[in-house]
């Protein structure tokens, strides 16, 4: 970690006083659907996709059952008001104007396309590729290019758009999808169903350990669009996968709507690890724009001895909505959560876990870390259900808290549902400030104020950032310090 | 060379100095003495540019640069630093970090690279043996859970580590029993050489027999009231602050 620190103060210098990197549109001819939500369109993304009966069938009852629903207000959270037949639910940025595919039968994208990619640091071609990681990018509506499709395959790995794996392993997914999220889940679970398009699918078949890094990577364009990624992804007897998450968008006065599902399921021994670094546009200073981030994510360990780790960090959006939980079912599973949530000027977040315990001997963890600034509100919210054949069941929980400033809010809320008397649940929290008095002992040494609060945030985020892979822990770290700019003096 | 003119200054709208005039040259070591809140950690707090404390009046010159124009971190880079009275706690944040954090960002100051990684780290082994401090304790957070005696090695650990050229110690022998205080005392004699400077704040004479002042001042009611050499501390000591307050 000693040259990270060196990178990192070098970073904050240089995007001093610079707003959100990502914030850029690539211009490329996109084809989008009317706007609008009905049947209509939900049949339209379907025959679009080429999909089988019995998916539209899945989409169309989604919908159906998403109109008997309403959007949900527990989280503490001021939402803005979401028009639903305002927003295009279908954008295609690899449609040439002559409605050909972009990427050519050679596997030759858009070079604007390959431009943006690259921009953002994710090289789609193989030689250029970060070492051991494979990479899906999804641009708004539809998977741009997989890389190392050829090398997984060898192995039996399949990893590729979900769009993809309805074509060529349609068994495999519709023995899976909905499983672990039903589209009856709630409300953006139901929109979601009704609209996904692309998000990844990945199956890692018995004793197998995925030799590189899967990643995914989800960049918003189209204006007006809203962006509904589905992810799959499940990790067969003995097998191993390490799967990572990015997001950005463009910076637009509008907001933009990303409902996503992830879906993991794990099996007998096997271990999956998901890690989410999410910079979704966050909205201006004065609150106006930033995405919307409404997420269900949820792994569902069926096999004994499984494993299950959440890790993210969470810098972007103008709201989060996002809960990523696990089913702890298969006796001695364990279970993580591992969680930096950082919001400032008008974001909102709502954001923590559920961790259900039904096997005996189940173990989770959850370390949430909220580091509030600005005008910003930020809370934990998190359930612990341990059910009664959950024989020794072990949760432990920890929620600290870090206000930068005072106009900032930061809450907990965390619920307890224990029905066996073996279980053991404990929680802490804490609450703290960055004091002006550190901040001066930092200056008087020498160190700037955004690099002293860079230094503390990174700090006490360490136990989670740890979590991340390597390359991402050192993404994260500059991501947190840049997030705070402009919070303190 | 720091040059002190009428300086004035106040906390919150009370005028705590009110016209102090002070010269230090290179190499000299200076003994502030003086009651409780007759201004001696404000006049510290004000040198290093503190945002707490106003300066309504007067000028500080710093090797011919106006200090009063440059923010804290400027005036660290300059070779100013101050040892706290009461240093603060930074959770999270190894000291091993943070004194690499202060040294680059002196480093970028000056328009030098940063400090490669061994370099750095034989840097601090030498200069820990200055005042005893333990390898765990620079593994640890800045300050976290060490005792009051570790806190003030730490604090001349780290002037050792940044090289000043004007130290403040406010109140560094508060609270060290004689073995600490020594080697807080014999770890700063060894730190300095003959052009650094010193304002050394204190109300007891043990602290002066290991850093032995070239000068004396008491500082009452804002003002310094009386100068004086080594000899003036150890009067002090024996017959306290009236005679001169009064006389």
């Amino acid at each position: 970690m000693k040259e990270n620190n060196k990178e990192e103060n070098e970073f904050v210098r240089k995007v001093a006083n610079k707003e959100y990197e990502y914030g850029f549109t690539t211009d490329v001819h996109t084809e989008i659907i009317e706007k609008g939500l009905n049947e209509d369109i939900v049949r339209l993304i379907s025959q679009k996709k080429g999909e089988p009966d019995w998916l539209l069938e899945f989409r169309l009852n989604a919908y159906r059952h998403w109109l008997t629903m309403r959007q949900p207000s527990w989280g503490h959270l001021r939402m803005p008001e979401i028009d639903y037949q305002a927003i295009s639910y279908y954008a295609d940025p690899t449609k040439q104007k002559n409605g050909t595919d972009a990427q050519n039968s050679n596997g030759e994208i858009d070079p604007e396309l390959k431009k943006t990619f690259d921009k953002l640091g994710i090289p789609l071609e193989e030689q250029l590729a970060l070492s051991g990681m494979a990479v899906d990018a999804v641009m708004d509506s539809v998977s741009v290019k997989t890389t190392f499709k050829q090398q997984l395959e060898e192995k039996g790995i399949i990893f590729c758009s979900i769009s993809e794996a309805v074509r060529n392993h349609p068994d495999l997914v519709r023995q899976f999808l909905g499983t672990v999220v039903p589209y009856r889940d709630n409300y953006f679970a139901a929109l979601n169903s009704a609209v996904f398009s692309d998000g990844s699918f990945v199956y890692i078949p018995k004793n197998t350990r995925c030799p590189l890094e899967l990643s995914t990577y989800f960049r918003i364009n189209a204006r007006g669009t809203g962006q509904f990624e589905r992810t799959l992804i499940v990790c067969d007897d003995d097998s191993y996968v390490s799967y990572l998450e990015g997001c950005t968008a463009p910076m637009r006065d509008e907001n933009q709507l990303h409902a996503a599902i992830v879906e993991i399921v794990v099996m007998n021994r096997a271990e999956v690890k998901y890690s989410t670094v999410q910079n979704w546009y966050p909205g201006d200073k004065d609150g106006k724009g930033g995405v919307l981030n409404l997420v269900t994510k949820r792994g569902h360990l069926r096999g004994v001895d499984s494993k299950l780790s959440w890790t993210q960090v969470e810098t972007g959006s103008a709201i989060t909505w996002k809960y990523p939980s696990c089913v702890l079912q298969g006796d001695n599973s364990q279970a993580e959560f591992y969680s930096v949530a950082v919001t400032n000027n008008y974001q909102q977040a709502d954001t923590g876990t559920k961790m259900i315990h039904v096997g005996k001997n189940t173990r989770s963890t959850i370390i949430s870390k909220g580091i509030s600034a600005g005008k910003s509100q930020n809370s934990y919210r998190g359930l612990v259900k341990v059910g009664t054949h959950a024989d020794n069941a072990r949760n432990y929980s920890s929620c600290d808290s870090l206000l930068l400033g005072s106009e900032c809010g930061a809450h907990t809320f965390p619920y307890l549902d224990v029905h066996n008397n073996s279980a053991t649940v404990e929680h802490e929290a804490t609450t703290s400030k960055i004091s002006e008095d550190q901040l001066f002992y930092c200056n008087q040494r020498g160190i700037s104020t955004e690099e002293a609060v860079g230094l503390i945030v990174n700090g006490y985020a360490r136990e989670v950032l740890n979590k991340l892979p390597m390359e991402f822990a050192v993404e994260a770290q500059k991501l947190l310090s840049v997030s705070l700019e402009g919070s303190v003096g | 060379m720091l040059e002190i003119r009428n300086l004035h200054a106040s906390v919150e709208g009370k005028e705590i100095l009110k016209g102090v005039d002070l010269t230090i040259k290179d190499g000299e070591i200076h003994a502030l003495m003086g009651t409780n809140g007759a201004g001696k950690s404000t006049l510290s707090n004000v040198i290093v540019g503190h945002p707490k404390y106003e300066v309504t009046e007067g000028t500080i010159m710093f090797n011919g640069k106006d200090l009063l124009a440059m923010n804290p971190e400027e005036r660290a880079h300059a070779g100013i630093f101050m040892s706290f009275q009461q240093p603060v706690e930074i959770p999270g944040v190894s000291m091993t970090n943070f004194m690499r954090a202060a040294v680059n960002a002196k480093y970028q100051a000056e328009g030098m690279e940063p400090i490669k990684s061994t370099d750095f780290l034989k840097v601090m082994r030498e200069k820990r043996q200055l005042v005893e401090i333990d390898q765990k304790l620079v593994s640890r957070s800045v300050n976290e859970g060490f005792s009051g005696g570790e806190k003030k090695r730490n604090e001349i650990f780290q002037m050792a580590m940044l090289n000043p050229s004007f130290c403040i110690l406010d109140e560094t022998d508060s609270g060290l029993d004689v073995d600490a205080l020594r080697i807080v005392a014999e770890g700063f004699n060894k730190f300095r050489n003959e052009k650094t400077s010193a304002m050394v704040i204190t109300h007891y004479q043990r602290l002066l027999d290991y850093i032995r002042p070239d000068v004396v001042h008491v500082l009452i009611d804002g003002r310094i009231i009386k100068t004086g050499g080594a000899e003036l501390a150890k009067q002090i000591e024996d017959n306290g602050f009236d005679w001169i307050i009064n006389g």
